[in-house]
């Protein structure tokens, strides 16, 4: 049954990113002023606000795991289990947002890079998530999941600082497209393109971060199953 | 608490008294990177009053790191940490102390490289020199109190002295900007420093309570 729901959901997922493909390259206008290249946003953007969800869910996971370490160490090994799944997740994303973003870079502002407070924000952060990913990996034992946990929150504390700190010193990024002056906002067939490839990247980021859950939580279980064979030996 | 703190406060600067490991190696080696980035940028005229700032505050990080790195190294020797866990005082007198000698150390030798950086790079302060002597201790601050925190964290893990500065690093970025920033604003005298000491301000505030409300979980960690 399992199995079932799992198939059925990868194949609408796949369906979704098709048509999502095909919103973006074949549907939606190009750019008055970008021409072609702006296309990139249908990938960039999802992108980055899965990655940015993601992140979410790995500090609420490292926050419960910190809650519950000591009273209900299941939920905790749950918490422990998103707050990975997320980070790692969120990083494979983040990484597609830093590679896009230089692409279009390089044709809308002749440039690959520059130190603006969205660029370094996303860049720190990847940073940090990828230094708890190391973490994650260097420390043993039972304790690495608490210290990753501490990391995990403090890295997440950081983010608005370093965004505040950005704005303050520079920012080329374009403003937001949505909700910014009267001369945002888009094509309603650039708009409903956008808007599909958001829910198709949405939810294959899903997908594989109930995979990741899983195999951890796996992982969590045979490391429990190995603790207590080694006790009744 | 207080009793706590000024226990471990004296107890380290009477080791340092003594040995004066922290003190000597940190001098050396940010003496080493200031001559290194003298040496690979050549500093001359403007170009060494804009860059000055931030070769003084990167040459305080990297030195720093094998100070932070001891503190809790030597805390390691004779399972002296586990007897620490085990007393029934809190943590949090033990982190403020640490972070206070650290402190105390890194400033030590900001201050003695001073006047040889002043020398080596030409600098003639073209802002307010007065204010140097709060955004180097708010900075220097952020740095000690974080590092202390992840050196705690990272002596758990199984290669310590590595991965320090991987945690570290990408944490201390902000107030590293708004340090450099800072500095080199008051050196050049070219843009109003105080948005940046504001920041750097915020930056110790937040990030001494989180420490200071986390330290006991990462102390017991197990």
């Amino acid at each position: 049954m399992k199995k079932f729901v799992i198939g059925i959901y990868t194949a609408i997922t796949i369906a979704l990113l098709a048509w999502g493909f095909y919103q973006a390259i074949y549907v939606a206008p190009a750019d008055a002023m970008q021409g072609e290249i702006y296309r990139i946003i249908f990938y960039h953007v999802p992108s980055a606000s899965v990655a940015f969800l993601f992140f979410a869910i790995s500090l609420i996971g490292s926050i419960c795991f910190l809650a519950f370490r000591r009273n209900h160490p299941g939920r905790a090994q749950a918490g422990d289990a998103w707050a990975l799944a997320g980070a790692e997740v969120g990083v494979v994303f983040c990484t597609v947002v830093l590679i896009t973003g230089p692409i279009w870079g390089r044709r809308a502002w002749g440039i690959w890079w520059t130190w603006d407070a969205r660029l370094t924000t996303t860049l720190v952060l990847w940073l940090i998530y990828v230094s708890y990913l190391l973490l994650r990996r260097f420390a043993a034992g039972p304790q690495m999941q608490t210290l990753a946990a501490v990391l995990g929150i403090f890295g997440a504390l950081d983010v608005p600082i370093v965004y505040m700190s950005n704005r303050w010193w520079r920012t080329q990024h374009p403003a937001p497209v949505f909700g910014g002056d009267d001369a945002s906002g888009m094509a309603p067939a650039m708009v409903t393109a956008l808007l599909w490839n958001m829910v198709a990247w949405l939810a294959w980021g899903l997908l594989i971060l109930m995979l990741r859950y899983n195999v951890e939580r796996q992982h969590q279980k045979l490391a429990t199953q190995e603790a207590q064979d080694a006790l009744d030996a | 608490m207080i009793s706590v703190l000024l226990t471990h406060l004296v107890k380290d600067l009477r080791i340092e008294w003594r040995s004066r490991e922290a003190i000597n190696s940190m001098l050396f080696f940010a003496l080493l990177v200031v001559v290194l980035f003298s040496l690979a940028f050549s500093p001359r005229g403007t170009f060494s009053q804009e860059i000055s700032g931030g070769v003084i505050c990167v040459a305080t990080l990297f030195a720093s790191m094998s100070a932070l790195n001891q503190a809790w190294a030597r805390e390691i020797r004779h399972q002296v940490l586990d007897a620490q866990r085990m007393a029934p005082a809190s943590g949090s007198g033990l982190f403020l102390a640490k972070v206070l000698a650290n402190f105390l150390f890194v400033s030590v030798v900001q201050l003695v490289l001073a006047p040889v950086f002043l020398v080596f790079y030409n600098l003639h302060v073209q802002g307010q020199a007065w204010l140097l002597a709060l955004v180097l201790p708010l900075g220097t601050w952020a740095l000690v109190a974080n590092g202390t925190f992840f050196a705690a964290l990272s002596i758990r893990s199984r290669n310590r002295e590595l991965l320090l500065p991987l945690i570290l690093f990408p944490i201390f970025m902000p107030a590293l900007l708004a340090m450099v920033l800072a500095t080199g604003s008051i050196l050049t005298g070219e843009s109003d420093p105080t948005l940046w000491i504001k920041l750097l301000a915020g930056y110790d505030i937040i990030f001494t309570t989180v420490s200071l409300l986390l330290f006991d979980v990462v102390l017991h960690a197990e």
